[in-house]
């Protein structure tokens, strides 16, 4: 007995990852003949991740330690216009401090705040998804009313709100640490309804399947039916969801900052940093707004391309 | 038909109570209105008057009920902030966004779904990989920097448009206008087309999807083994499929457009609700956040409704049973 059921439980698994390996390896194949772009995008995003994770090690200067500042250097454009200095790469802001490397350590608080973010919502949404789909009946349909509900307003002012209300509720010197939690609660909430909605309508039509009668029939828990049997079974969409929802929550987070009630000054994002450029924009400091910018529409663009790849990839039903 | 339309009614009708709640409940839970209200010094006499005057002592249902009797008849309060009525604040800035908003909206569907269509029909051609590629850095494009480049490139390099505030516009009574005058006209391009252009590239991408599916289905398939002319297949059977199940989504972006108005309108300084409501969000003003979110949930909801009924009026089979289509 003990025997049987491991070995469909292990058979599910060894099944799931070969098989979804296999269609990875293969799509990636077709892709690199087919598509250039969608490897220069790989790339790209790869190198995103990388320079986030290496950031302190990466950028030219450090652009958190005040001591460093030169205002002597204010206001330098990149290297290759006249004044430009290679020390500068992307020329500095009004303060000193130099371009690529807030870009560097922009995208990495961009990169942390979405990640965690759309995390938090996958994992929220899968778990709501696949409860509402094994339970049915009153539970189902009042959670996924409520996941209607805030479908039918916009992301961006879902979070607004929750983060408004999240900004009031919290005291004003509990401000600067609260705001990139709350920032992140904010966007996984506004990030979980699709996810839900997805894994609760693929959950109910593997429940019926044979191999989840079987296990239950061999008397697995109904917990471990959900989370090794039929998850790995309904794990693609998921996968492509939460790739695009990355890209959603980098543009969400940059838009907050850039509106002022994102992430404190203190922790600059790339929306953050155009903000600021933004008021150098009309005096003529164009490349304080325009090389943040290109770095966060690189990012969202590149996010965006390698998950319409996987979606190709893995080919699964999304609505 | 009409018990479909009932349905749909109460159904918005919920959703609006709903949200009702939701701004209720932030005047109940989040700090003490009362301190807004009295003196540093109050004692707790006075303050306990005033909470008497004001009803706030009485039950949480009977107040709700109270509040949503008196935005029913638009009365929202007093800003914090500004100390003026909530209801004049907002009507006074209703007509920048709403225009711009109107704008925004055809833009987006009278280019954006004959580009899908395109892109959809004729999905090996050059032209439409090229579309698509575009569509793709259009939906990864954030609304504020598609501003500030168009602002930067036509109102900083080339001084053609300006790049901030509505030009002159005409009072028609209760509305303000910036359709009549030649400098309102040219105020509203930027804006607009910054409103429109995610929201484009996204319908773009929908009604794609939309055809494709269409176009691989089998009635596609046996009308053309039937022989039918292929304009007909494409514009008799395959366009009107399209667009049913898309216009749900197409609906909720133009929703979007409400909310997204917010970043134009800061980015542009445009005095409509959504630049009324961000200064609300910085400043913890809160009868001006409750009463956007209640307008904008009526806004939604009257979008909504109205595409839930064109659709039910186009696809019989949704009569009977509610029905969403809604997704990436």
């Amino acid at each position: 007995m003990a025997n049987a059921r491991t070995r469909i439980a292990g058979g599910t698994r060894t099944r799931f990852s070969a098989h979804l390996g296999r269609r990875l390896v293969r799509g990636c194949a077709d892709q690199l003949i087919d598509s250039p772009a969608t490897v220069v995008a790989l790339l790209l995003a790869f190198g995103f991740c990388t320079m986030a994770v290496f950031a302190p090690w990466l950028a030219p200067h450090d652009t958190s330690d005040v001591g460093t500042l030169d205002l002597m250097q204010a206001l330098r454009p990149p290297v290759w216009l006249e004044g430009g200095d290679w020390a500068y790469l992307l020329g500095t802001d009004d303060q000193g401090r130099d371009m690529l490397s807030g870009i560097i350590f922009g995208a990495r608080t961009s990169l942390l705040v979405s990640g965690v973010a759309v995390l938090l919502a996958t994992l929220l949404g899968t778990a709501v998804g696949l409860f509402c789909g094994w339970v049915g009946g009153r539970p189902d349909a009042v959670l996924m009313r409520i996941a209607e509900v805030q479908l039918s307003f916009p992301a961006i002012l879902i979070v607004l709100l929750i983060d408004g209300l999240g900004r009031t509720a919290v005291s004003t010197d509990l401000h600067n640490v609260a705001a990139v939690p709350v920032l992140i609660i904010a966007i996984a909430l506004s990030n979980w309804v699709q996810i839900a909605r997805t894994v609760r309508g693929s959950s109910m039509a593997e429940k019926n399947k044979e191999y989840v009668q079987a296990a239950r029939v061999l008397g697995i828990h109904p917990a471990a039916i959900l989370l090794r049997h039929i998850l790995p079974n309904i794990f693609a969409p998921v996968l492509v969801i939460a790739t695009l929802g990355i890209a959603g929550a980098i543009l969400t987070e940059a838009t907050l900052s850039f509106l002022g009630v994102g992430v404190p000054p203190t922790q600059p994002s790339l929306g953050t940093l155009i903000r600021f450029g933004n008021n150098f924009l009309i005096s003529g400091e164009w490349w304080m707004t325009v090389f943040p910018g290109l770095a966060l529409v690189l990012l969202a663009l590149s996010v965006n391309i390698v998950g319409d790849w996987l979606r190709d990839v893995l080919n699964p039903k999304l609505s | 038909m009409l018990a479909f339309v009932a349905q749909r009614i109460a159904q918005t009708g919920l959703v609006m109570l709903t949200v009702a709640f939701v701004a209720f409940a932030m005047f109940h839970f989040i700090g003490d209105p009362i301190n807004n209200m009295v003196s540093q010094d109050a004692t707790a006499e006075q303050r306990e008057q005033v909470r008497r005057h004001l009803g706030l002592d009485d039950p949480f249902p009977l107040q709700f009920a109270y509040f949503i009797s008196n935005a029913v008849h638009g009365d929202f309060g007093v800003s914090y902030r500004l100390s003026l009525p909530v209801g004049a604040l907002i009507a006074e800035r209703l007509p920048a966004t709403l225009e711009l908003v109107f704008v925004a909206a055809s833009i987006a569907l009278l280019v954006g779904m004959p580009l899908g269509v395109y892109t959809g029909l004729y999905r090996r051609g050059v032209v439409s990989r090229l579309l698509l590629g575009l569509t793709l850095v259009g939906i990864s494009l954030p609304t504020f920097l598609t501003g500030l480049i168009l602002i930067l490139i036509f109102s900083l390099w080339l001084g053609w448009l300006p790049s901030f505030g509505r030009g002159e516009v005409v009072d028609l009574g209760i509305w303000s206008t910036g359709f009549l005058t030649a400098s309102g006209r040219r105020a509203l391009v930027l804006p607009s087309i910054t409103l429109a252009l995610f929201q484009l590239a996204l319908i773009t991408r929908l009604v794609r999807a939309g055809m494709l599916e269409v176009l691989g289905s089998d009635y596609i398939r046996f009308a053309r083994a039937r022989g039918l002319p292929n304009r007909l297949v494409l514009f008799g059977h395959a366009l009107k499929n399209t667009l049913v199940p898309v216009m749900t989504n197409v609906g909720l972006q133009i929703g979007a457009l409400i909310a997204f108005a917010i970043i134009t309108e800061t980015v542009f300084q445009w005095p409509g609700m959504g630049l009324l409501f961000l200064q609300a969000i910085r400043f913890a003003d809160i009868p001006v956040m409750a009463a956007y979110l209640m307008l904008t949930a009526l806004l939604f909801g009257v979008i909504n409704l109205a595409v839930d009924l064109l659709y039910g009026a186009i696809d019989p089979r949704v009569r009977g049973e509610s029905s969403h289509h809604k997704g990436s």
